[in-house]
């Protein structure tokens, strides 16, 4: 089991012929993913990587039964391709793009929930459930199948929470880059739910940052209705207020959104929080050992 | 993208959001003479840097920080020469405000403003609240004060409206917003275009930030924004070509305008572990964890996907330019981005700059992370390599000890 991808998952990719979507394909194709077909206006009826081209969501849909769809268009065009995926009715939308303007999310999140789509994104690494289906641009050989969910806003700390999850012996059910801008289209709360009903998710890890309440939530979340034991560790503690870090979502404008209102907050949980990142996948395996699973 | 009140003004202006009348100057004497062509009895002379709290900021001398020139970045002036003395006293020193930090900024550019007979003021803004996903306006009848101070002692004197994006901003939510804030049903008719056109405004230049501290009602009952701030949001910036020539480069860090010229993501900070990292999330991590070691970090220092020797280089003279700098810290995870060509990248770069006489450990994760220690420790430099991050943690404090 695995939450939101799987090996039966059917995925299409926006932006196939350009040169991000043509080498993530190719690295997702590699990693056994199924790609069924890919979209760029006005290709349709061609060929590319040894699946067809199509002009628009709509007809892909038709033609290839996709259900998942990952998006690299350009942030100006980026929205668009977003509204499309979700009225041709892609269920799981998963938008690399970063830099879209905050003014073309606000009327994403209304549309995408009319319609019953979950997205993850944008500017996220994507989502993947190791040995079945890698639909992102994380580099899959750090991942190993297993019993470990993992969330997290950004690419590379999620990889470094991956890797020593797999240093551990432990693997990973699904991991999840939900992205790092102020409007995101799945929370943390969103995804622990689901990796909360996984059967195969015996502990989660959730990564958060500063700014925004999205890991508060959570955490309030999982004090209500998680049993499986979390591990936490929010990055910027050290991040002065008021200053963007890198990700445009990582401002601290000011209540618990410093790193140590959130860790705090996250602790009175019963969340396993971490200072160092460089313990994250030891402290799994402790709170594992500790609830009796290992 | 922050811009100044003066230019925010001249946008609202565009907009219909009714301001006062001004003047911007550059020197002394070009204030006087704004003053002159204002014609008014009472002038405001205000300091133009991108921080708030100007009005209660303090005014310290450039080439002696511990003389106080000014205890006030506005002045409230009675003649055109009181303009012209307050401008010289102030221009080209540092303004100290409590959003400036203990640096300052300096004052290059000034507003000379009409006065106006105040009735009342009052806070307004707009935002995006991250919560909820929506847009939402933020007022106040406690105008003029710290906002973050009132939502903490007083919430039950803000007033919050949440703008559904599919119905925009509606009449009868400005109406509430009015009466809220005790305006009198004149006012209310009054504020109903005024509000229109600063969310019209707020949308149109995609603004992540509009913030009129004080609005103000006159005694000639009118409603007036006596100060503007607009920051914009840098991932729209591309569809405003029009608003790129309000940027001003005094007011950001030298530093890291030459690091957003190399497509570096850099934020100076006032540590002595600099580091160089490769995604936000890791560099934040990676932050925290030279606080750990007992460091403090330099900087914010993400390379973005393509690590490689020229990024790399770029990254290293930026870092180095900072004097308090005693060790570095380099953190890939290698994905896409491979270790082992990462690993010449800082070879080369090292070996191009010359002379670097601090301690520098890398840590290469991930993809060919072993063959890029192997790079690294026989390059004969003196770097030391870690493939743990625990390991590079030691490594930073040993550095440290040294």
């Amino acid at each position: 089991m695995s939450i939101l991808v799987n090996k039966h998952s059917k995925v299409i990719v926006q932006g196939f012929t350009g040169s991000e979507g043509t080498f993530h394909a190719t690295q997702m194709i590699e990693y056994g993913t199924n790609v069924v077909g890919g979209v760029t206006p006005g290709k349709g009826g061609t060929k590319h990587l040894d699946r067809p081209v199509f002009n628009t969501v709509d007809s892909a849909v038709k033609a290839t039964g996709a259900d998942v769809s990952i998006i690299f268009v350009p942030p100006a065009f980026a929205a668009d391709a977003i509204l499309e995926a979700a009225d041709a009715g892609i269920k799981v939308i998963v938008t690399i793009t970063e830099g879209i303007p905050t003014r073309d999310m606000l009327v994403i999140k209304p549309f995408l929930k009319a319609r019953g789509a979950i997205m993850i994104g944008p500017n996220c690494p994507g989502i993947i459930t190791p040995g079945e289906a890698k639909v992102g641009i994380m580099p899959g050989f750090i991942h190993k199948p297993g019993t470990i969910g993992i969330i997290s806003r950004s690419g590379t700390l999620t990889y470094e929470a991956v890797y020593q999850v797999t240093q551990q012996g432990l693997g990973q059910s699904t991991c999840v880059g939900i992205g790092g801008d102020p409007i995101v289209g799945s929370t943390h709360t969103d995804i622990i739910k689901l990796l909360n009903e996984d059967p195969n998710t015996e502990g989660i890890i959730l990564i958060g940052e500063i700014g925004g309440s999205s890991e508060v939530d959570a955490a309030r979340w999982i004090k209500d209705n998680v049993k499986k034991p979390v591990v936490g560790f929010i990055a910027g503690q050290t991040a002065p207020p008021g200053r963007r870090m890198g990700h445009a979502g990582a401002i601290i404008a000011g209540g618990d959104d410093t790193a140590a209102a959130k860790m705090r907050i996250m602790k009175e949980c019963g969340i396993h929080v971490v200072e160092s990142p460089a313990f994250i996948g030891q402290t799994m395996m402790e709170a594992l050992r500790k609830s009796g699973m290992r | 993208m922050k811009i100044h009140e003066y230019q925010g003004k001249e946008i609202f202006r565009k907009y219909g959001v009714p301001v006062l009348k001004g003047i911007v100057i550059k020197t002394p004497e070009e204030a006087k003479q704004a003053a002159i062509e204002l014609g008014s009895p009472v002038v405001v002379v205000k300091s133009q840097i991108h921080a708030g709290g100007r009005g209660q900021g303090k005014v310290y001398d450039i080439k002696d920080r511990t003389k106080m020139l000014s205890d006030r970045g506005v002045k409230v002036v009675k003649s055109p020469q009181e303009a012209e003395d307050f401008a010289r006293l102030v221009l080209g020193n540092v303004l100290v405000t409590k959003q400036t930090g203990e640096e300052g900024k300096v004052v290059h550019t000034m507003y000379v403003e009409d006065g106006c007979a105040i009735e009342k003021e009052y806070y307004l803004s707009i935002t995006l609240d991250r919560v909820t996903s929506k847009n939402v306006i933020i007022a106040s009848a406690e105008g003029g004060m710290d906002i973050e101070k009132v939502a903490e002692e007083h919430p039950e004197k803000i007033v919050k409206e949440w703008i559904d994006p599919l119905t925009g901003l509606r009449p009868y939510q400005i109406s509430k917003i009015g009466y809220a804030l005790g305006f009198t049903p004149e006012l209310v008719k009054q504020f109903i275009p005024f509000m229109n056109a600063l969310y019209k405004c707020y949308m149109d230049g995609d603004c992540s930030l509009l913030e009129v501290n004080p609005l103000v009602t006159t005694k000639d009952g009118k409603i007036m924004a006596l100060d503007s701030k607009i920051n914009f949001d840098d991932n729209a910036l591309f569809r405003h070509p029009d608003y790129a020539p309000l940027r001003d480069l005094n007011e950001e860090e030298p530093l890291e305008i030459e690091a957003s010229e190399s497509n570096l993501n850099y934020v100076k900070l006032d540590g002595n572990v600099g580091c160089m990292v490769n995604g936000a999330g890791l560099a934040m991590a990676t932050m925290d964890i030279i606080k750990l070691s007992g460091g403090e970090p330099a900087n914010f220092l993400d390379v973005g996907g393509g690590a490689n020797a020229k990024t790399v280089e770029a990254g290293f003279r930026i870092i180095l330019k900072d004097p308090n700098v005693k060790a570095i810290l380099i953190n890939i995870f290698g994905g896409i981005v491979r270790c082992d060509r990462v690993a010449n990248g800082v070879v080369e770069a090292y070996k191009s700059i010359g002379n670097i006489n601090i301690p520098i450990i890398v840590r290469l994760q991930g993809t060919n992370a072993e063959e890029a220690a192997k790079i690294i420790n026989e390059s004969g430099l003196k770097v030391r390599s870690a493939v743990a991050l625990a390991d590079a943690a030691k490594l930073v404090n040993e550095a440290l000890q040294a």
